[in-house]
C-alpha cells in the first residue's frame, strides 16, 4: 500500500506516492528520473549510490524512501549552478579522475560531502572520506588528485 | 550464490513508543521485525534471506537516537545513535576512546551515517567492531518486552554467531557506560582486509584503569573475530589484574589473550595477531595514562 512521501531534493520540493519497498535509490532514478545516481552493488558495499542527506553522505540502496520524509536530499545534478560546474565536478574533468564514469557520482558526492564538513582535510582524511566509493577502472590516483585540487587551489600542477 | 533483488513488499509501521513496537511485535509472532538503520535488514531482505511481513520501525520514538550524559554515572547511548554519531562525539571519544575508535572503522562513511549502534549488536555479528569496544568498557544492555524490561551485562548478549541474545518480541533501547575512573584510557586496534567495508581479521579493545603506584586496578579486553561471538579476554585480564602495567606484563597478557581464541578460518594467523592487536591496544592504554599524568605527581 502506497504512502505519500515529501523530500526536497537538490532544492525542489516533491511530493511522492511511494511503497514502502521502495529504496531511496528506485525513487531517485525510477519517480523523478535523476539517474545520475546509479545502482553498482545494491548492497553498500560500493558507494556508487551515494547521495547527500542533511549534510550526511548516505547509501541511497539501503535507505528506505518513506524515511527520508521531510529531508533534504541533494545528489550529483544538484551541484552544479545555472550551467557552471561545482568546483569539485570541475576538478575531476580537469585532472582526468573520470574513466567509465560509472563511480564518479558516488565519488563526488562523498568528496562534497567531506569537503563541506572539513575544507581543510589531510590526505588520510581525504581517503578516509573517500574510502565508501569503490572505482572499478582503478581511478584511485586521478581521483585523489582532483580532490586534493579543490582543497588546495592555487597549486599549480606539475606536468 | 548471494543474489540481490529488489526489496519483497512488507507492511512499514512507525509506533510512537517503545511499548507500541513490542505490542506489535508480540502480536504478530515473529513474523515482525524491527527496523533500526537498516543497512543489515535490508541487505538480508533482498537476498530473501529474511522475509519479514512487516518492518516495524523505531525511526519515531522520541529519545532513542540520543546520547545522554549522567553526571558523575555515566552515559546512556539510544539503540538507534549512528556509528558516525558515536566516533564523531566529543565526550565518547574523550572518555570512551576505544567506542569512537571501534565506531569509525565500520564499513564506510554512507553506512555509518545510517547504521545504529543497537542493530549492529542485535545482527549478532562475530566481527562487529563495536563490541569488543563495549565489552572491555563493561557495558550494560537495556532490553524491553511486552512485560518485562531487563539491564544486562553485555556479555551476555552474544550467543552464536549471528545470534543475539534477543527474542523477536524484544527490543533493544539503550546501551550504558559508566565513567571510567581517573588514570584510565581505552583503545580499538584492529588488522582488517584490503579495504574500508572488508570484515575486520582481528579486532580487540583495552581499556585499563591504574592506581597511583601503576597497577592494575581494573583492566577489559575484548575481542571480534576470533570467537564463535565477540568476548572478553578473561584469563588476560587476570594476568594483569593487581600488576604494574609494563612491557612484559603486557607481553603475557596479549599471549593469553591469543591462546583464549578459537577462530574459525585462518586461524593460526588470527590466534597469533591476536597477541599483537592486544598488546598494541594495552600499550596504548599506558602510554596516554602515563603521558596524562606524567607532569603530576
Amino acid at each position: 500500500m502506497k504512502k505519500t512521501v515529501s523530500m526536497t531534493v537538490n532544492g525542489f520540493p516533491y511530493e511522492l506516492e511511494v511503497e514502502p519497498r521502495r529504496t531511496l535509490l528506485e525513487v531517485l532514478r525510477e519517480q523523478i528520473g535523476l539517474t545520475g545516481t546509479k545502482r553498482g552493488c545494491d548492497r553498500g558495499d560500493c558507494g556508487a549510490c551515494t547521495v547527500i542527506i542533511d549534510g550526511n553522505p548516505v547509501a541511497s540502496c539501503l535507505t528506505l524512501a518513506i524515511e527520508v520524509h521531510g529531508k533534504n536530499v541533494t545528489t550529483i545534478e544538484g551541484l552544479a549552478r545555472d550551467g557552471h560546474l561545482h568546483p569539485i565536478q570541475r576538478a575531476f574533468v580537469d585532472h582526468g579522475a573520470i574513466q567509465c564514469g560509472f563511480c564518479t557520482p558516488g565519488m563526488i558526492m562523498s568528496a562534497t560531502a567531506l569537503l563541506t564538513r572539513n575544507p581543510n582535510p589531510t590526505d588520510e582524511e581525504i581517503r578516509e572520506g573517500l574510502s565508501g566509493n569503490l572505482c572499478r577502472c582503478g581511478g584511485y590516483n586521478r581521483i585523489m588528485e582532483a580532490i586534493t585540487a579543490v582543497r588546495d587551489p592555487g597549486m599549480t600542477k606539475s606536468e | 550464490m548471494n543474489l540481490i533483488r529488489r526489496l519483497p513488499p512488507f507492511e512499514y509501521l512507525t509506533p510512537a513508543t517503545v511499548e507500541e513496537a513490542c505490542k506489535i511485535l508480540d502480536r504478530r509472532k515473529g513474523k515482525a521485525k524491527v527496523l533500526a538503520g537498516g543497512t543489515d535488514l535490508l541487505v538480508q531482505m533482498k537476498q530473501r534471506k529474511v522475509v519479514p511481513e512487516c518492518l516495524v520501525s523505531l525511526k519515531n520514538i522520541p529519545g532513542l537516537d540520543q546520547i545522554q550524559v549522567q553526571e558523575g554515572e555515566g552515559v546512556r547511548i539510544g539503540a538507534l545513535v549512528t556509528h558516525q554519531t558515536l566516533a564523531a562525539s566529543p565526550i565518547i571519544k574523550e572518555k570512551f576512546t576505544c567506542l569512537a575508535e571501534a565506531c569509525r572503522k565500520i564499513a564506510s562513511p554512507q553506512i555509518r551515517s545510517i547504521a545504529t549502534i543497537g542493530g549492529n549488536l542485535c545482527n549478532g555479528n562475530p566481527s562487529a567492531d563495536s563490541a569488543p569496544a563495549l565489552l572491555a568498557l563493561d557495558a550494560r544492555i537495556s532490553k524491553e518486552a511486552r512485560h518485562s524490561l531487563s539491564d544486562d551485562p553485555l556479555w551476555g548478549f552474544f550467543v552464536e554467531p549471528f545470534q543475539a541474545n534477543l527474542r523477536p518480541d524484544h527490543v533493544v533501547t539503550q546501551i550504558f557506560l559508566r565513567f571510567l575512573p581517573e588514570r584510565s584510557a581505552s583503545s580499538y586496534q584492529y588488522l582488517t582486509k584490503r579495504t574500508a567495508v572488508d570484515e575486520t581479521l582481528v579486532g580487540a579493545a583495552a581499556a585499563v584503569t591504574l592506581d597511583r603506584r601503576g597497577l592494575c586496578r581494573e583492566v577489559g579486553i575484548g575481542l571480534c573475530s576470533v570467537g564463535p561471538v565477540p568476548f572478553l579476554a578473561v584469563k588476560a585480564e587476570e594476568v594483569l589484574k593487581g600488576k604494574k602495567l609494563d612491557a612484559a606484563a603486557i607481553e603475557k597478557a596479549a599471549q593469553t589473550a591469543a591462546g583464549e581464541t578459537s577462530p574459525r578460518s585462518r586461524a593460526d594467523y588470527r590466534r597469533e595477531m591476536t597477541a599483537v592487536v592486544v598488546s598494541r591496544a594495552l600499550t596504548k592504554c599506558w602510554q596516554e595514562i602515563a603521558g596524562r599524568y606524567s607532569n603530576h605527581q
